[in-house]
């Protein structure tokens, strides 16, 4: 579906005067809701809203052989689908290239930032070892499906408890939960994602900033020693950035960081507590 | 232990010895080999060409269709034929490099596919298939504002380095590996594709910025000399 040149028009704009069609800054989130316990048959499960943007994630665990070069590590894989219900523009079918785009960013930024302790998934070396599931579904999409998506997986993952794992028949039985949580480190991820429209950059776009977007850039950060700390990033859309705009958003980054993340870490142990 | 040497002797800021020519491939309107060391990507271009079918079609301007593909013997274990989530990512992000510097508004509704094709692996391939598939498209007579040139910066312990191999790409010592391919327009020097996978402080980013302007203005020198007809072995 096309944004009417109209619209695209009247969102550059305004952002030319650093305004936004829904009174918010350049530069700041909708409001961002996170629960728990989607689904009870899930290890974990989240439910992350930014405005009317809805996504559901489950984690699964089962145990599979290891990757033959990681033998002593457990393995993830992340799976993102726009479900037909999220909006007029999503048909059935195999998983588009926004959404493979989507799960792999998500899957960079938990990788990379050292947030799974993989050596403790292992079971047997060389055998059996844990394998993390994470299917995220968006319900609706009123924008910022991406940034929502990697907060849910993360949420998901916090939430989750292992099954119970039955060492001689050397089999999971589903259903059954321990107490344990994943090991899991204080190098939480937290992505977010900048969009260019001309030569003006937003963040969390609603569905038609997004369609008017030139160009966008995900940044996941974690902290380590008090430092942050890239762990992925991905240019998406064809127009560039210049240098100038990369480094701003560098800074823009550290500071939105400080801003939310803080927030959304309290949401999730408050959920955890609960 | 620190990474004091590369693991192949080259400085920190020396690409791999480049391979550069055109005319790879006689059927296609344009192609081109690119190479780093032992990383051989070509690149062949077929089109403007009526897109099919039809609704797809941008009646604006003219879509470049790339596509990525890793031969199942470029790498040390049998890759698996076809296509796969990380080839479709690649073929997606080269794509939208390469769109940014075509004049895709002079071809509306039409395809400009452009198959990447990568005979052997050393790492960096995104890179060096971005490199072969601008100078492919320019080799096809396709109007283009500049050229981009890509490579790979990245931080192996706590050195910046530029154009990885393999090994660098998979060093776990110290501070590990951070691999961040990188492409950059010719002449307005902007950032036409950047990908990041590792672990680097938001303070250090700005010599990663330097390192990749300074090895793509290279790159470039090489993609202009093949594309006067030069072949650079």
């Amino acid at each position: 579906m096309q944004l009417p040149n109209i619209n695209k028009k009247r969102i550059a704009l305004l952002l030319k005067e650093g305004k936004r069609l829904d009174g918010r800054e350049p530069l700041e989130f909708r409001d961002i809701e996170i629960e728990s316990g989607i689904s009870v048959n899930a290890e974990g499960s989240s439910r992350v809203k930014i405005g009317k943007t809805e996504v559901v994630v489950g984690v699964k665990l089962d145990v599979q052989e290891p990757y033959p070069d990681q033998e002593d590590k457990g393995t993830m894989i992340v799976s993102m689908e726009f479900s037909q219900s999220a909006g007029e523009r999503y048909e059935s079918g195999p998983p588009q290239m926004d959404s493979i785009e989507i799960a792999r960013v998500v899957d960079r930024g938990i990788r990379e930032s050292g947030f799974v302790e993989w050596d403790k998934l292992c079971i047997k070396k060389g055998e059996k070892v844990w394998c993390i599931f994470i299917d995220i579904y968006c319900l609706n999409d009123d924008g910022n499906v991406l940034d929502a998506s990697a907060i849910g997986a993360v949420a998901a993952l916090r939430f989750a408890k292992f099954p119970v794992y039955d060492k001689k028949e050397e089999k999971v039985k589903f259903g059954e939960f321990t107490n344990e949580s994943l090991p899991l480190t204080e190098r939480i991820p937290f992505s977010m994602t900048f969009y260019k429209i001309k030569d003006k950059i937003l963040i969390d776009p609603n569905r038609d900033e997004e369609d008017a977007a030139d160009s966008r850039l995900t940044i996941a950060l974690s902290e380590y020693k008090k430092e942050k700390i890239i762990n992925a990033m991905q240019k998406g859309g064809i127009a560039p950035f210049s240098i100038e705009e990369l480094e701003k958003i560098l800074a823009h980054s550290e500071k939105i960081y400080e801003e939310i993340f803080p927030k959304i870490h309290e949401r999730i142990n408050s959920l955890i507590k609960r | 232990m620190v990474y004091a040497k590369r693991i192949d002797k080259r400085k920190f800021d020396e690409i791999r010895p480049i391979r550069a020519e055109v005319g790879v491939i006689p059927n296609a309107d344009g192609s081109a080999l690119f190479a780093f060391g032992e990383t051989v990507a070509i690149a062949a271009v077929y089109g403007p060409k009526p897109l099919h079918p039809q609704h797809m079609q941008d009646p604006a301007r003219g879509i470049i269709r790339c596509n990525y593909t890793m031969l199942p013997f470029s790498v040390a274990e049998r890759a698996k034929p076809g296509p796969n989530r990380r080839s479709k990512e690649i073929g997606m992000v080269a794509g939208n490099a390469l769109s940014s510097v075509v004049d895709l508004e002079r071809f509306p509704g039409t395809v400009i596919d452009v198959e990447i094709i990568i005979l052997q692996a050393n790492a960096s391939t995104r890179c060096a298939g971005i490199n072969a598939a601008a100078m492919a498209l320019a080799h096809a007579g396709i109007v283009m504002d500049e050229l981009v040139s890509s490579v790979s910066i990245g931080k192996i312990d706590d050195k910046i380095v530029t154009d990885l191999i393999k090994e660098e790409e998979d060093y776990e010592e110290g501070e590990g590996a951070t691999d961040i391919p990188f492409t950059m327009t010719s002449r307005t020097k902007k950032i036409a594709h950047l990908q990041l996978d590792g672990k680097i402080p938001i303070s250090r980013f700005k010599e990663v910025i330097e390192a990749a302007k300074k090895a793509c203005e290279k790159i470039f020198k090489y993609q202009e000399r093949a594309l006067k007809g030069e072949k650079i072995n």
